[in-house]
Formats: C-alpha cells, sequence, structure tokens
C-alpha cells in the first residue's frame, strides 16, 4: 500500500518574507490554481486572478496549470506572492472599448447639442458620404462586439484594471474626435466625389468580410477546447488564401478596412488613427510571426507578419 | 520640461544597474565619448555667452539674444540622443528620452523662436540658465562615467543641483508659454480652421493651455522619482565608503 506524501505550503510575502499564510495536507498533484483558492479563503480580498505566486522573489509568476509535485521544491514548497492589483475579464475589457465608440459616433451624427453651433443641433448633413461612414463605422463595431461575445478565445482570463482605462481612453477618445470632424457642419466631402466614396466603401466591407473570415478560421483551430497553439492554414473561404502571405491576416484585413475609411471620408484624425493602429498592429504581428517560427519548425517560409513579401 | 529630472532619470538606471549590463562597444564609446565632450562644450559656450553679455549689458534682461545660435545649435543636437537608444549603444528607453529631448527641443522652437515677443522676456533666461547648468553637469557626467573616472562632485551635482534647477526650469517654461499666449491667439500661429478638404482642424493656443496643464501631473512624479534615485545613489557611494 502507498501513502500519500501531502505537501506543505507556505507563502510568503517577498519584501518582508514574513508568513502570510501556511497551508498543510496539500494534495501533491494540486494545481496553483488550487493553491490559489485556498490562498484567496484566508484572504477574500485577495481573489484567484489577482495573486502572482512564484518560487523566487523576483521570478516569473507559476502558471495556474502547473503541478506542485512537478516544481523543484520540498515537501514543504516555499511561494512568493504578488499582488497584481484589481483585474477585469479580457471579454469586459473589450466590450467596453468597444461600445463606446459604437455610441459616441452617434452621438455626433445626430449632432447632440453643445457639440456643434446650437443652430446645428439635431440637424443632418447633406451629404451621402457622411451617413455611409456613420453605418460603416457602426457596422465595424457591432462586429467586433459579435466578435467578443460569439467568437473569440482568450488565453488569459484577466488584466490589470488600469488597462482598461487606458484602452478605453483610446478608443472613446479617437472615436469622439474623428466623428466630430466628419459630422462637422463644415465637413468637405472626399475630393473624387462619389467615385472615391464607392470605391472605398467596396474595399471597406472586403475588408470587413476577411478579418470576420479570418477571426472564424483561429477560432476553428481550437474547437476542441485545448489551449496549444497551432499554425493557421488556408481554407476553402479565398478570405483566408491570405494565409499563404502572412502571419496575422486578420491585422491587415483590420489595416486595410480602416485605410478604406479615410479614403471614403478623407479626414486627417481618421487618417491618424488608422497610422497608429497600423504601427500597433505590426508590433503585435511580428511578435507572434517570431513566436510561429521559435514554435514551428515547419513553418511557412513565404509568410511575412502582416504585409505580403514587404513587413 | 525642465532637463534635471529628465536626464537625470535616464542615466540613473545605469548607474544602479552599470554592473549588469554589457555596455557599448569600443567604437561606440569613443563616438559617444566625444559626443558628450562636445556637448558640454557647448553648453560651457551658452554658459560664457551668458556671462560675458551680463557683464557688457549690465543688465539680466534680454541676454537671450547672445546665446540663440548656440543654444539651438546644442539643443537640437540632443536628438541624436534618441538615436543612440535606438541603436541600442546607450541602455535607456527611446520613448522616455525621445519625450524628454522633444519636450525642450518643443520649447527652443515651437514657442521660443516661433513668438518673437517672448524672447525679451525674463523667463527665458531663467529656464536658459537652469538647463545650461544641468546639461554641463549631465554631459560630463557620461563623459567621466564613460571613460570609468568620476568624480564624486559631479555625481552629487547631479543628483543634488536638480533639487533647485528642476522647478527653476519648469517656471520658467510655464512663464514663456504663458507669454506667448496672447500672441498665437491674435495672429493664429500653427492653426487650421475648418473649412478646409482635409477635414482637420488645429488650435495652438489651446494645445498650448494643455500642454501646460500636462506639467501639473508630469512635473512632481518625475521630481520625486529624482529624489528616489538621488537616496539610491547617494547612499550606494556611503556604503562603498564605509566598506572602505
Amino acid at each position: 500500500m502507498s501513502r500519500v506524501t501531502f505537501f506543505e505550503v507556505e507563502i510568503l510575502d517577498p519584501k518582508t518574507k514574513g508568513q502570510l499564510c501556511f497551508l498543510d495536507k496539500v494534495e501533491p498533484h494540486a494545481t496553483i490554481g488550487e493553491i490559489k483558492c485556498l490562498f484567496h479563503k484566508a484572504y477574500p480580498q485577495w481573489y484567484p486572478s489577482r495573486q502572482a505566486l512564484k518560487l523566487d522573489p523576483k521570478g516569473k509568476a507559476l502558471k495556474d496549470d502547473e503541478i506542485l509535485q512537478n516544481l523543484p521544491v520540498g515537501t514543504t514548497a516555499t511561494l512568493y506572492f504578488k499582488d497584481l492589483g484589481p483585474q477585469v475579464g479580457w471579454t469586459m475589457v473589450f466590450l467596453s472599448e468597444y461600445a463606446g465608440p459604437l455610441f459616441i459616433y452617434l452621438l455626433f451624427y445626430f449632432r447632440l447639442p453643445y457639440i456643434y453651433r446650437h443652430k446645428h443641433a439635431f440637424t443632418s448633413s447633406p451629404y451621402p458620404a457622411v451617413t455611409l461612414a456613420c453605418v460603416c463605422h457602426s457596422i465595424h463595431y457591432i462586429k467586433r462586439l459579435v466578435e467578443t461575445i460569439f467568437v473569440h478565445r482568450f488565453s488569459h482570463g484577466t488584466m490589470p484594471l488600469r488597462n482598461i482605462v487606458r484602452n478605453c481612453l483610446y478608443y472613446w477618445g479617437f472615436a469622439a474626435w474623428l466623428a466630430y470632424y466628419i459630422n462637422h457642419p463644415l465637413y468637405t466631402p472626399p475630393y473624387y466625389g462619389n467615385k472615391q466614396v464607392n470605391y472605398a466603401l467596396a474595399m471597406f466591407v472586403i475588408c470587413q468580410a476577411g478579418n470576420f473570415s479570418i477571426n472564424l478560421t483561429l477560432n476553428n483551430l481550437r474547437s476542441d477546447g485545448s489551449k496549444a497553439r497551432k499554425i493557421p492554414y488556408p481554407t476553402k473561404n479565398p478570405f483566408t488564401w491570405l494565409f499563404f502571405f502572412v502571419s496575422c491576416p486578420n491585422y491587415t484585413y483590420e489595416a486595410g478596412a480602416w485605410f478604406s475609411f479615410t479614403i471614403m471620408t478623407q479626414c486627417v484624425p481618421v487618417g491618424l488613427f488608422t497610422l497608429i493602429s497600423f504601427i500597433q498592429m505590426t508590433i503585435w504581428a511580428k511578435g507572434k510571426h517570431y513566436t510561429y517560427i521559435r514554435e514551428f519548425k515547419e513553418y511557412p517560409d513565404l509568410r511575412m507578419p502582416i504585409i505580403p513579401f514587404l513587413l | 520640461m525642465a532637463a534635471p529630472a529628465k536626464g537625470t532619470s535616464r542615466t540613473a538606471q545605469n548607474d544602479v544597474s552599470s554592473i549588469k549590463k554589457k555596455g557599448p562597444g569600443a567604437l561606440a564609446t569613443a563616438y559617444l565619448v566625444i559626443y558628450n565632450v562636445v556637448m558640454t562644450a557647448g553648453w560651457l559656450v551658452i554658459a560664457v555667452g551668458l556671462v560675458r553679455a551680463y557683464l557688457s549689458k549690465g543688465s539680466y534682461h534680454g541676454l537671450y539674444y547672445s546665446i540663440e545660435r548656440p543654444l539651438k545649435f546644442f539643443q537640437t543636437g540632443a536628438l541624436l540622443e534618441i538615436l543612440h537608444c535606438a541603436v541600442g549603444i546607450v541602455p535607456s528607453s527611446v520613448v522616455l528620452t525621445g519625450f524628454q529631448v522633444m519636450s525642450r527641443v518643443f520649447l527652443t522652437w515651437a514657442v521660443t523662436h516661433s513668438v518673437r515677443e517672448v524672447q525679451s522676456e525674463d523667463s527665458v533666461l531663467l529656464f536658459v540658465v537652469a538647463w545650461t547648468v544641468t546639461e554641463i553637469i549631465r554631459y560630463s557626467f557620461y563623459t567621466f562615467s564613460l571613460l570609468n573616472h568620476l568624480p564624486y562632485l559631479i555625481k552629487w551635482a547631479r543628483y543634488t543641483l536638480f533639487i533647485v534647477l528642476y522647478p527653476m526650469g519648469v517656471t520658467g517654461e510655464l512663464l514663456t508659454i504663458y507669454a506667448a499666449l496672447p500672441y498665437v491667439q491674435k495672429t493664429g500661429l500653427y492653426s487650421v480652421t475648418l473649412p478646409n478638404k482635409y477635414n482637420f482642424s488645429f488650435d495652438y493656443y489651446t494645445f498650448l493651455i494643455l500642454v501646460m496643464v500636462s506639467y501639473i501631473p508630469l512635473f512632481p512624479q518625475l521630481y520625486f522619482h529624482m529624489m528616489r534615485q538621488r537616496k539610491k545613489v547617494l547612499a550606494s557611494v556611503e556604503e562603498h565608503q564605509k566598506s572602505n
């Protein structure tokens, strides 16, 4: 008959080295996640997603699925605790980031009082380009909200609270700024008129469809519930054929959509938003691209991070 | 924003962790020594220029004109420091360095140079003096550090004089921007109005007010960061002396 050796876990404050919590009779195959739940019982204000447990005061945080007996510890494990601060779920973050611009743009489109001169309150623009821009902008964010609720799978559960403040400021601020100009009584429609608007609109729709296709494809990679990374490949859907050339076609299409929107509205603030978004997405795409290359020896050679052959 | 905090917080990181970092190669070190010596000399030229102008004029009003050219040249030259960080021969953050240098360049060109009427203000002298003293100390600090021969006096000066120089510089900068406001509003300097085919507008007057407001959160943060760095650096010197 084998006897199970229970572990003891002590959790210390990394600065004072004082003992915050002592857990005895811990199962050897307990996970870090389970230990966090036990710690939470002792300190109700520190819910599990707010805890970082480390083997070394200056080391990296242990993952929730790590098993106690696989760690380089004796039967008495010493862990150091760090408070990550208030956390908020990724879904919550995305919903607020996207719902904001959706509504804020409409405030400007309907020219609510105090935004423009009093005589313009509740008036509407004579230009079809302006109404079209409102429709496109709204559809873009509605699509993002739908994707957040039904499509995306997040590998991390939460992020620090201050991120939601910073992200929302960025999205909401820019939405207000560009909506202000597009819906302004002194708005000047595009130089090449309807031709410019219609071509840009077509490109916008194509990019939205493309981005949505890619998000669905990426979602299907983990349809079995696994957390392992897989190489995405082109499918029968022509929009996914961009996978032959880039690692992150979702970002490519997104950049394309905003570029089209800039042409459609011929508005500098939109152009600035497009530029900044493109820079950020390029940084993300490069990160993802090199992660893929590191992890998979058979990763396709032809692919670039975000722009085929170029970037 | 005034220099003491900026420059100091930049290499303060170096001081504490210089043992761990690899540092630039021999060629890069030679280049950096030359760069820092040239900058030290440049700001000394500005200092001497100020003193001579004061002595010959007999008053401290309108001294800006006597050092306008070297000030513009050497302050703008500091843009190279952003490149140094980007290339990696200086282990500082590109963003932080960029922010610090750009704010100086902004004050030099977009405020003092662009709005002639403020050039005779006394507030200009206030920040020019603060910048000059700070930069002479900062660049000689870097020079000596690169040559591994840092006199305690320079280290002490760098981490102590900011206590006075930083508020002095900030005051000079804020007063200068404030003095520029009426002229900017009257002439519509650097401003764009609607309607135009780019559907864009920019009000430089409002922008300057926002810049002034941004000092409120930024100044205390940088100042107290400097204070903390001071404690760290000067405490480690004490310990080193005790162990000797």
